[in-house]
């Protein structure tokens, strides 16, 4: 079988893109942004040729409410942008939330604030993936690390946000966007694609905003039927804006229970030489493949050091940290930035071991060298 | 008293959804009346009527009637609807906005909107205020109009949005007023006839804010004035140009026809469908 299935080389942001079209995205609005642009040139290419849509919008405020306004006609939809693009997507993104639209969001990292690094490299979107849009909200945010996880979390992405009715982040940066490399892709039979629930009432009994024990509600596209309203507003489970105290800490607790109560099956965690490991280095994204090679160059040198790599950033894997923390001496959190997940990796380790942080922010990837000489020196 | 048609209640989420948000006297419960008419008299399947509005007092209005409904955020209604439209375009699309929603935040998207030529309806109440806020200046505002951020007189220009449109590329241009209703309800019916972009811009009043803070008396007084200052365009070629100063024209403005978006990217897609006969033949 093996043999069979076609070596391609492909670029990150192609592979996100191929990912995409596999998962049985068939819309995509964008606007174009260095170094994320090559999803949505191939995206208008292949889109259309699969009976999917493309449109490029005028902005990125109009790309993602595009995304939304389509997976509410009940398309999967996805946008791509970098760190402008992302910033101004935000309070449509906020309204995802709010609306419970499943959406995928890519974001190829490059270096800010501002235009900064339209070509280099950076993890600095790091916390905005989490915190960008204002209000009480849960997010999830995936971070691949080669091509190959480019094409798989993509796929992950949607169908998180179709099992979840939520907007989904997929970080990637300017190198892995840029990036090619031979990968054996799946054949689509052996990838699990998952799509939203749809209501099995009759409209009568239908409540897009529905709480119920799983706190994820079937939902209905227009023109199905089900006349249903959809607002910003916070809202009570038919849709209807709400003052009412007790219905609004329902709806912000079904946004907060849909993700908290399911952590088991939205964090994933890879690691390497984790079963004896004293000390750990926490890498995500790009960082996670220097990581990979400094780790082997400190195993040569008999240091038990270990690999930490989240594949879903947030939520944070928690549990796993607190876990760690008691095997743990210490932990070299390498990041390209001035140390976002840091804090995270502090207060989940609650003061047990030491944490270093390892950060570059010149729009320069972290070497294996410099990871290795960081894991000699904190030993 | 007049007497409502029973029609228009049974469009109306009466029983969840009342009473509305708006003041007594307000313009734009009078434009969703002709709305509504409108598309009854077209005979519309609710299922397939999608209303899609911004923010603001104008686009609180889908919340109210028995169709899919969307209240987007502040201004994009436009893109929106530009996405609900592409993935389904057996919809109806109409959106709801107002001066504020779709002119000013909402600008950009309004010109785009109006150039790609995609069937949508918009229906933009311009009532020269934002009232939801409580009647700052908008785009809207007349030159040297109060508002309570322009407390010494507007210093700005306002737009001339069925001009703007018909610049930007929109195929149905025209304008009503919430005194001249039947009017609006032919207006609005022919806009969502229309195959392409299609606004109507609807005069309104906001008597609660900009009358009181421009001294110009009661709804009823505000109404008196559109009466006063529209002119029908048919009537307009007639009149000198003395008598149309200060006056603004009523009636289907423009109206052209141009490839529609979606329908032009179905042929996108068509080219790589391949017949079934030939499927068959390469095999
Ligand atoms: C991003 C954002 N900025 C500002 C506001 C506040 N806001 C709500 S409605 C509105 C103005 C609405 O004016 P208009 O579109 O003219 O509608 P009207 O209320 O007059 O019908 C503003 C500024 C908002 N909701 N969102
Ligand atoms: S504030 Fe003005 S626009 Fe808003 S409902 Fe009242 S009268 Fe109408």
């Amino acid at each position: 079988m093996e043999q069979n299935k076609k070596a391609r080389i492909l670029q990150g942001n192609e592979a996100c893109a191929e990912g995409a079209l596999v998962a049985g995205a068939n819309f995509f609005a964008g606007y174009p942004i260095t170094p994320s642009t090559e999803i949505a040139e191939y995206l208008a290419r292949n889109l259309p040729r699969r009976g999917g849509k493309f449109i490029q919008m005028e902005d990125e405020i109009a790309s993602i409410a595009a995304v939304i306004g389509a997976s509410i006609a009940g398309a999967k939809a996805m946008t791509a942008t970098s760190g402008p693009g992302f910033s101004l997507m935000q309070e449509n993104i906020g309204y995802a939330y709010m609306a419970e639209v499943p959406c995928v969001i890519v974001d190829v990292q490059r270096g800010g604030p501002s235009t900064g690094l339209p070509t280099k490299v950076s993890q600095s979107d790091t916390m905005q993936a989490r915190w960008g849009t204002h209000g009480d909200y849960h997010a999830i945010a995936l971070a691949p690390s080669s091509v190959r996880e480019c094409f798989g979390l993509t796929i992950r992405a949607f169908n998180l946000a179709e099992k979840y009715r939520t907007p989904v982040i997929l970080l990637m940066d300017e190198v892995l966007g840029h990036m090619r490399e031979k990968v054996i892709l799946p054949e689509p039979d052996e990838i699990k694609v998952f799509n939203r629930m749809k209501p099995t009432v009759p409209p009568e009994w239908y409540q897009h905003f529905e709480i119920n024990p799983h706190f994820v509600s079937p939902m209905a596209s227009f023109g199905e039927g089900y006349r249903y309203n959809i607002t910003g507003l916070t809202h009570d489970p038919l849709g209807f804006p709400t003052s009412r105290p007790e219905e609004i800490e329902a709806k912000l607790n079904k946004l907060e229970k849909k993700i908290t109560s399911n952590v088991n099956d939205i964090v994933r965690v890879e690691e390497e030489f984790m079963e004896d490991a004293t000390i750990a280095v926490f890498a995500y994204g790009i960082v996670a493949r220097a990581a990979r090679q400094a780790i082997r160059m400190a195993q040569h040198k008999r240091i038990r050091v270990g690999l930490i790599q989240p594949l879903t950033i947030w939520p944070f894997p928690d549990i796993y940290m607190e876990q760690m923390s008691e095997q743990l001496e210490a932990i070299i959190v390498a990041e390209l930035n001035q140390g976002q997940l840091l804090g995270e990796v502090m207060r989940t380790n609650c003061g047990k071991t030491k944490v270093y942080g390892l950060n570059r922010f010149d729009g320069d990837i972290l070497t294996p060298e410099q990871i290795f000489a960081k894991i000699r020196e904190v030993r | 008293m007049e007497i409502i048609p029973a029609v228009t209640y049974t469009y109306l989420r009466s029983k969840k959804k009342f009473p509305n948000v708006w003041c007594a006297g307000c313009g734009i419960g009078i434009a969703l009346g002709a709305i509504i008419r409108a598309i009854d008299n077209l005979k519309l399947d609710r299922n397939d009527v999608a209303m899609v509005s911004g923010i603001g007092c104008s686009s609180r209005m889908p919340v109210y009637v028995d169709f899919n409904t969307l209240h987007t955020t502040h201004g994009r209604a436009l893109a929106f609807a530009t996405g609900v439209k592409l993935a389904n375009p057996k919809l109806k699309v109409i959106v709801i906005t107002g001066d504020g929603d779709g002119l000013a935040i909402g600008g950009n998207h309004f010109i785009h909107t109006c150039r790609r030529n995609i069937d949508i309806t918009t229906i933009l109440i311009n009532n020269s205020t934002y009232g939801m806020t409580g009647g700052q200046y908008s785009p809207t505002t007349p030159f040297m109009k109060i508002g309570t951020t322009a407390p010494y007189g507007n210093r700005e220009r306002d737009f001339d949005i069925c001009n703007l449109a018909k610049s930007a590329g929109a195929t149905f241009v025209a304008r009503g007023t919430v005194y001249h209703v039947t009017l609006l309800e032919k207006i609005v019916q022919q806009a969502i006839l229309k195959k392409g972009f299609s606004l109507v811009e609807v005069i309104s009043h906001c008597h609660t804010f900009y009358g009181r803070l421009n001294k110009e008396g009661t709804a009823v007084k505000m109404m008196e004035w559109q009466k006063e200052h529209a002119i029908p365009i048919q009537a307009a070629a007639k009149l000198p140009p003395e008598k149309l100063k200060d006056k603004f024209l009523i009636g289907t403005l423009w109206d052209v026809d141009f490839p529609e978006y979606c329908e032009e990217y179905d042929k996108v897609i068509a080219q790589f469908q391949v017949p079934p006969e030939d499927s068959e033949g390469k095999k």
